[in-house]
C-alpha cells in the first residue's frame, strides 16, 4: 500500500522492539464483542489509472462552467481566477501545513492571514477582520450571535432581501429562547425602510442586510444604520467582498459587523464548497469577535514576527465560554483570496466590479427587451438582477441548457411568491457573445 | 525549510504605484461609464489601499513565505489528536477535475448528477465504516459535525415532549465539545477520568438522570485508550434516555476494527481533514461529516442527498423536522471528492491496515520513549500516546520548552498542554504514514532532549534558533493587538 | 512566593478585599497573577453596577488562560481602576496595590467574617503544591 512505508519485516522489527506479538495484542483494549468480524463493505480498492477513469466519468456528467456559460449566481460566482492562484496554494508547505500552534514553524502561513486580515478590513472599510469563518452563511450566523451577545437584547431585525438559506443557517446557530428574528418586507426589491424603522425597538440586537441583496439590488446601507444606531442595535452588513473594489465599503456606511462570502475572491465554486467566510468589525468589538486572529509582534531578538493572539476568545481555552465553537476554519481558501487581492490589486479589483456591472446592465437591457420578459425591480443592481418570465423559469432554464447557456437560479423554492422569477448573475467572465446569445435563446424559449 | 531565512516582507511592501498582475477582458458590451450606472453613493470614493504589484512579485513573495512553514509534505508532523497522514497528491487532481471544480451549486440537479453521485456513494460509505445508518456530509469541520449532531439529540429529545438541559463531557475532551455544547444552549457537566485515564463510570453513574440530554465521549480518548467499558457506557445512558456522541477525532484507530454504530453511539462525526487525508491546508478547509441511527433521521441537516428509483439523484428539501442548514450550501465538496478518491484508494482492506499501522507507530515511540518520559497511561495505546514533561519540569524544562528544541531538530512538534488532565502533556500521533526511520529519528531527538535536560537545558531554553523567528512575544501581541499591516505614512 | 499580607482578607478563589470602613477595595493576589502568567487584558464592571458575593464581576486574561474574578462582598461597585485597562501588567508588577480592581460600597459588611484570614490563605496556597 503505496501510502504506508512500513514493510511487513519493519512491522515485525517494531513489535519485537514493542514486546508484542502482533498488532492483535495492542488492540486488546478493544473488547471481543466490539470488533467487527468482517471486513468494511465497501468496493475493492482501485489502482490509480482506474480511479481517474472512475473519477473522469463522473466530473464528465456535470454542466461546468467551462461547457456552460454561467450566468447562475445567488451567493456563488463565476468570476475569473488568476492562474498563479492554484500553483501557489499547491505548494506542500502550505497546503499540507496545519494550523499555526507553534508560531516559529509557521511564519509562512502566519504572514499570509495577517496580510488577508489587512486586505478584508480595507475591502469592507471595518478596523479589524479575522481569519475566516466557514462561508458567508455561518459568518453571518455569527456576527448575529456576537450582536445578541454584545446588547444582551433578544430580537434581530432581517431584511427579507438577506438570501433565504442565510436566514434558515442563522435561524439553525440562534434557535433558543433568547432569539427572534423578525423579518421586515422589501418595497420593489430593498428593504422597507418604514417598516425597518417600526422593527428595531430598544429590544433589536441586530438589524441585518445585505448589500448587493439577494436579488442584486442596492440597499441603503447608511439609512438602515442610523435606523439601527437610533435604537442601540448593532448593523450587521453581508456583503461580497469582490463587489467592494468597486463599491462603497458597509464599513463607510455605518456597519457595526460586516460579514460576507468570500468565493468571488479566486476561491472555486466547486459545487458549493469550500467557501470562504469573510467577517469584520469595528476595533472596541474585537474581544467579542469569533475565529482565529493572527497579530504581529516581536521575537527575542526584537525582529518582526506573527501569532495567533487572542486566543482565550477561542474554545481550545475558553471552552463552554468560548465565543463560538470554530476551530479549523478554511486557511487556504484565505489564502487563495489573499493572492487574488495582491494580483488583481487596487486597479484591478475595481474593473473587475466594472466590467461586471456593465455587462450585467448590457445584459439586463437585452433581456427586459425580449417581449414578455420585464426585470423584477426597479431598483438599482450591480452585477445580479431578477426577472419575470412570461413561462415557468424552470422550464425555460432546461432550454437554455441545450444552448449551452446556465441560464440562472429559479427563485420557487426561495420564495413561493416568486414562481415567475429568474436570478441572473452577470460577472466579467461573461462576453458580448454570450449575452447576446442568451438574448436569442430566451426569446426562443418564452415565445 | 531556510535556516533562518531573511526574507520578511508583507505583500504591501512590494507595492510599487501602477505595478499590476491582473489580466481582464476589455469591456465588450456598449456601456457608459460604470460609475454611473449605479447611484453615485454606491461607487467607492478612495480607492482600497491594496498592494500594486507584478505577477513576479507574487510568485515569488508567496513562494518564499511557504519556505517558512513546515508541512507534512516536508517534516514529520506528529500533533496528537489532528492525524497529520500524507495527503496523496490524485485526491488533489480528481477535485480539480473541472466537472467537479467549476460547477456551480445551483447548477440543476439533473446536469450535477456526477457530483450528487459522489456524494451519495460517500455518504454511503461513511455510514459503512461507521456502522451507522445515515449520514450529512453538509458539516464544514468537526465542530460544525458536533454541532449538528447536539442540535439533532435536542430535536430529538423535545419530539418526544422532552426538554433536557445537561450534556456531559469527560474532563479530557477537546475544546469544540464543550464550546459547542454551550452554543446548543446546554448546561456543561464535566466528568472526571479515573486513573487508568477512562471514563470513571461511577462518576458517570453519579451524574446520569432524565435532565442529560447526551454524553459526549472521543473514541479512541484523547489519552489514545480505548475506552473498553463502551457498551456498558451506552447501556447506562440509553437507560436514562440519554443519547451518546462520539467525537471521530480518533477515527483513525479504528478503521476496520470496530464501528461507533456496534458500540451503542447515536451519533458521531468524522473529520475528513484528519482520517480522510484531506490536507489541513493552514487551518482548514475540512469537513465534518455526522453520522446517525434511524432514529434521528428526520432531525438531519438539509437538504439531503437522495436516489430515487430511476438512480436519479437529487437533493431533498422536504425535510419538516430538520435541524436546519450550517452552511449555504450543501457542503465542503472539494474535500468530499477527496475523501471519495481516498476511499476508493484505499479500499476495505487498504482501511484496515491504516488503522493498524497508525496502532503499531504509535505503540513503537511510546515504547522507544518511555524510558526518559513518564507514560501518562498503563498499557498500550491506540494511534496516539501521551507523555508527560514532569520529569523535566523538575529540572526547568517544560513542555513548550521539548516543542522548540524539536523545531531546531527539524520536526513540528506534538500537541502541547493537552488533555488538560496530565501536566506538561505532550500528546504524539504518527499516523501510519510514516515509516520506521522516522519514528527513530524522532524518538532519538526527544531522547536527546531529555538528556540535554539534564546536562545542558539552556539549550533548550534558547530554542528554536534555526527558524526564520526565535521565540515570539506573545504578551506584547495580546496586550497591544496589531491585527493588520499599516502603511508607515499614516 | 508566600506574598499575603497579613492586613488582608482573601477568597479561596484567590481575590484580596481590604476592607476600607463600609467600602471594600477587591483585587487578586500574587499567588493569581502567577499562576496566569503575563496579564494582557481586564474586563471590569462599570460604577453603579451590583456585585454578589461570590458572583463574578469580571474577567482577567493572561496570553494562555482566563478566569472569571469573584466578588468576595456583595455591594455596589463605586469605584473602579482606570489604569488597568491601559496596563493590565500592573495586576503582575503590583498585585495589591496599584492592581486593585474595583472598590465596592458592602450591602452586608457581616459577609467580610466569611473571608479567608492571611493564615488561611497560605495553608490553602501551599496545599495547591506549585
Amino acid at each position: 500500500m503505496r501510502y504506508i512505508s512500513n514493510t511487513p519485516a519493519q512491522q515485525k522489527e517494531m513489535l519485537a522492539r514493542i514486546g508484542a506479538a502482533s498488532v492483535e495484542t495492542l488492540l486488546a483494549n478493544v473488547p471481543a464483542k466490539a470488533r467487527l468480524s468482517r471486513p468494511l463493505a465497501l468496493p475493492a480498492a482501485m489502482a490509480e489509472g482506474d480511479l481517474v477513469r472512475h473519477l473522469r466519468r463522473m466530473a464528465a456528467k456535470n454542466a461546468s462552467a467551462d461547457d456552460f456559460a454561467c450566468f447562475l449566481g445567488a451567493g456563488s460566482y463565476d468570476h475569473g481566477i488568476p492562474s498563479p492562484i492554484n500553483h501557489l496554494i499547491s505548494r506542500g508547505e502550505f497546503f499540507t501545513a496545519y494550523t499555526p500552534y507553534q508560531p516559529e514553524a509557521s511564519q509562512g502561513t502566519l504572514r499570509t492571514i495577517f496580510e488577508y486580515q489587512t486586505m478584508m478590513a480595507e475591502l469592507t472599510g471595518m478596523d479589524v477582520a479575522n481569519a475566516s469563518i466557514y462561508d458567508g452563511a455561518s459568518s453571518l450566523a455569527e456576527g448575529v450571535l456576537m450582536a445578541h451577545a454584545i446588547t444582551g437584547r433578544a430580537e434581530t431585525a432581517w431584511s427579507r432581501g438577506v438570501n433565504s438559506l442565510y436566514q434558515q443557517v442563522v435561524e439553525t446557530y440562534c434557535e433558543g429562547p433568547d432569539f427572534r428574528l423578525k423579518a421586515v418586507r422589501l418595497g420593489d426589491g430593498v428593504t422597507d425602510l418604514d417598516a425597518l424603522r417600526k422593527a428595531v425597538t430598544e429590544r433589536t440586537a441586530a438589524v441585518v442586510v445585505q448589500y448587493p441583496n439577494f436579488f442584486g439590488c442596492l440597499e441603503d446601507v447608511r439609512a438602515a444604520a442610523e435606523i439601527a444606531h437610533a435604537k442601540g442595535a448593532l448593523l450587521v452588513v453581508a456583503a461580497d467582498p469582490v463587489n467592494l473594489g468597486f463599491l462603497t465599503p458597509p464599513g463607510a456606511l455605518g456597519a457595526d459587523i460586516v460579514v460576507g462570502e468570500g468565493q468571488g475572491l479566486g476561491v472555486p465554486m466547486s459545487f458549493g464548497g469550500p467557501n470562504l467566510g469573510v467577517f469584520a468589525a469595528r476595533a472596541d468589538l474585537v474581544r467579542r469577535m469569533p475565529g482565529r486572529l493572527v497579530g504581529a509582534t516581536v521575537d527575542k531578538d526584537g525582529k518582526r514576527g506573527f501569532v495567533l493572539t487572542l486566543q482565550t476568545r477561542e474554545q481550545h481555552i475558553r471552552r463552554e465560554k468560548a465565543t463560538s465553537n470554530i476551530c479549523t476554519n478554511v486557511a487556504l481558501c484565505a489564502l487563495m483570496a489573499t493572492i487574488y487581492v495582491s494580483i488583481l490589486g487596487k486597479a484591478g479589483l475595481r474593473k473587475v466590479g466594472e466590467l461586471a456591472t456593465a455587462k450585467a446592465h448590457y445584459a439586463a437591457e437585452r433581456f427586459a427587451a425580449v417581449p414578455g420578459v420585464s426585470l423584477r425591480f426597479n431598483a438599482p443592481f450591480f452585477k445580479e438582477f431578477a426577472l419575470t418570465l412570461p413561462k415557468a423559469p424552470d422550464r425555460v432554464v432546461k432550454r437554455l441548457l441545450k444552448d449551452g447557456i446556465l441560464a440562472g437560479v429559479p427563485l420557487k423554492t426561495f420564495d413561493r411568491a416568486e414562481k415567475s422569477t429568474l436570478l441572473v448573475a452577470v460577472t466579467e467572465r461573461r462576453t458580448k457573445d454570450e449575452i447576446d446569445a442568451y438574448a436569442a435563446a430566451l426569446a426562443a424559449a418564452v415565445a | 525549510m531556510e535556516a533562518r531565512a531573511p526574507y520578511d516582507r508583507l505583500i504591501f511592501e512590494l507595492s510599487s504605484p501602477g505595478r499590476f498582475a491582473y489580466s481582464l477582458p476589455a469591456l465588450d458590451v456598449p456601456s457608459a461609464d460604470p460609475a454611473t450606472l449605479v447611484p453615485a453613493q454606491f461607487v467607492r470614493s478612495t480607492p482600497p489601499e491594496l498592494p500594486e504589484v507584478s505577477e513576479v512579485d507574487v510568485i515569488r513573495h508567496y513562494s518564499r513565505l511557504s519556505l517558512m512553514n513546515y508541512g507534512v509534505d516536508t517534516h514529520f508532523y506528529p500533533l496528537g489528536s489532528c492525524t497529520m497522514k500524507y495527503n496523496p497528491k490524485i485526491n488533489e487532481d480528481m477535485a480539480r477535475l473541472p466537472g467537479f471544480l467549476r460547477l456551480h451549486p445551483h447548477t440543476p440537479a439533473a446536469s450535477s448528477q456526477g457530483a450528487l453521485q459522489l456524494m451519495w456513494e460517500l455518504a454511503r460509505d461513511l455510514a459503512e465504516i461507521s456502522g451507522m445508518d445515515q449520514v450529512s456530509l453538509q458539516p464544514a469541520a468537526g465542530a460544525q459535525g458536533e454541532f449538528a449532531g447536539v442540535l439533532m439529540i435536542r430535536a430529538y429529545h423535545l419530539s418526544r415532549g422532552e426538554r433536557r438541559h445537561k450534556v456531559l463531557i469527560p474532563d479530557s475532551a477537546h475544546g469544540t465539545n464543550p464550546a459547542t455544547t454551550a452554543l446548543a444552549g446546554y448546561q456543561v457537566v464535566q466528568l472526571k477520568s479515573d486513573e487508568a485515564g477512562e471514563v470513571d463510570l461511577a462518576d458517570l453513574e453519579r451524574h446520569l438522570d432524565e435532565d442529560v440530554a447526551a454524553f459526549m465521549i472521543t473514541q479512541p480518548n484523547t489519552l489514545g485508550l480505548f475506552e473498553s467499558k463502551i457498551h456498558q457506557i451506552t447501556e447506562m445512558c440509553h437507560a436514562k434516555g440519554v443519547q451518546v456522541y462520539m467525537d471521530g477525532a480518533n477515527f483513525n484507530a479504528i478503521l476496520g476494527i470496530t464501528r461507533p454504530g456496534d458500540l451503542g453511539f447515536d451519533v458521531c462525526h468524522f473529520n475528513l481533514h484528519k482520517t480522510f487525508t484531506t490536507p489541513h491546508g493552514g487551518g482548514g478547509p475540512g469537513a465534518g461529516p455526522v453520522g446517525i441511527k434511524a432514529h434521528l433521521a428526520p432531525f438531519l441537516p438539509t437538504p439531503v442527498v437522495v436516489e430515487d428509483e430511476e438512480g436519479q439523484f437529487a437533493l431533498d428539501w422536504n425535510r419538516p423536522q430538520s435541524v436546519g442548514k450550517l452552511q449555504a450550501f450543501w457542503g465542503n465538496f472539494g474535500m468530499l471528492v477527496r475523501a471519495y478518491t481516498y476511499i476508493r484508494t484505499m479500499g476495505p482492506d487498504g482501511l484496515r491496515s491504516v488503522s493498524e499501522n497508525a496502532v503499531l507507530n504509535a505503540n513503537y515511540i511510546l515504547k522507544r520513549l518511555e524510558g526518559d518520559y513518564d507514560r501518562a497511561t498503563a498499557g498500550p495505546c491506540m494511534h496516539e500516546c501521551v507523555v508527560s514533561a514532569r520529569r523535566q519540569k523538575k529540572l526547568g524544562v517544560s513542555a513548550t520548552d521539548i516543542a522548540k528544541r524539536l523545531l531546531d531538530l527539524g520536526f513540528y512538534a506534538p500537541t502541547t498542554y493537552f488533555p488538560l488532565i496530565v501536566d506538561e502533556a505532550l500528546m504524539i500521533e504518527p499516523t501510519e504514514t510514516e515509516s520506521k526511520e522516522t519514528l527513530d529519528q524522532f524518538c532519538d531527538a526527544m531522547i536527546q532532549i531529555a538528556r540535554e535536560a539534564e546536562t545542558d537545558p539552556r539549550r533548550i531554553h534558547e530554542a528554536p534558533v534555526t527558524t526564520p523567528v526565535r521565540r515570539l512575544d506573545q504578551t506584547l501581541a495580546a496586550r497591544q493587538p496589531m491585527l493588520k499591516w499599516t502603511s508607515p505614512a499614516r | 512566593m508566600s506574598n499575603v499580607p497579613g492586613d488582608l482578607k482573601y477568597t479561596k478563589e484567590h481575590e484580596w478585599a481590604k476592607i476600607e470602613g463600609d467600602r471594600a477595595r477587591i483585587g487578586i493576589t500574587a499567588f493569581a497573577q502567577e499562576q496566569l502568567g503575563d496579564v494582557v487584558f481586564v474586563e471590569l464592571p462599570k460604577v453603579g453596577v451590583k456585585v454578589s458575593g461570590m458572583k463574578a464581576f469580571g474577567v482577567v486574561e493572561s496570553v494562555k488562560a482566563v478566569s472569571d474574578l469573584y466578588a468576595p462582598l456583595s455591594g455596589e461597585v463605586v469605584e473602579v481602576n482606570g489604569e488597568l485597562p491601559k496596563k493590565p501588567e500592573t495586576v503582575n508588577s503590583d498585585p495589591y496595590g496599584a492592581g486593585w480592581m474595583i472598590v465596592i460600597k458592602m450591602s452586608t459588611p457581616a459577609e467580610a467574617a466569611a473571608l479567608l484570614t492571611a493564615a488561611q490563605y497560605e495553608q490553602l496556597i501551599a496545599g495547591a503544591g506549585h
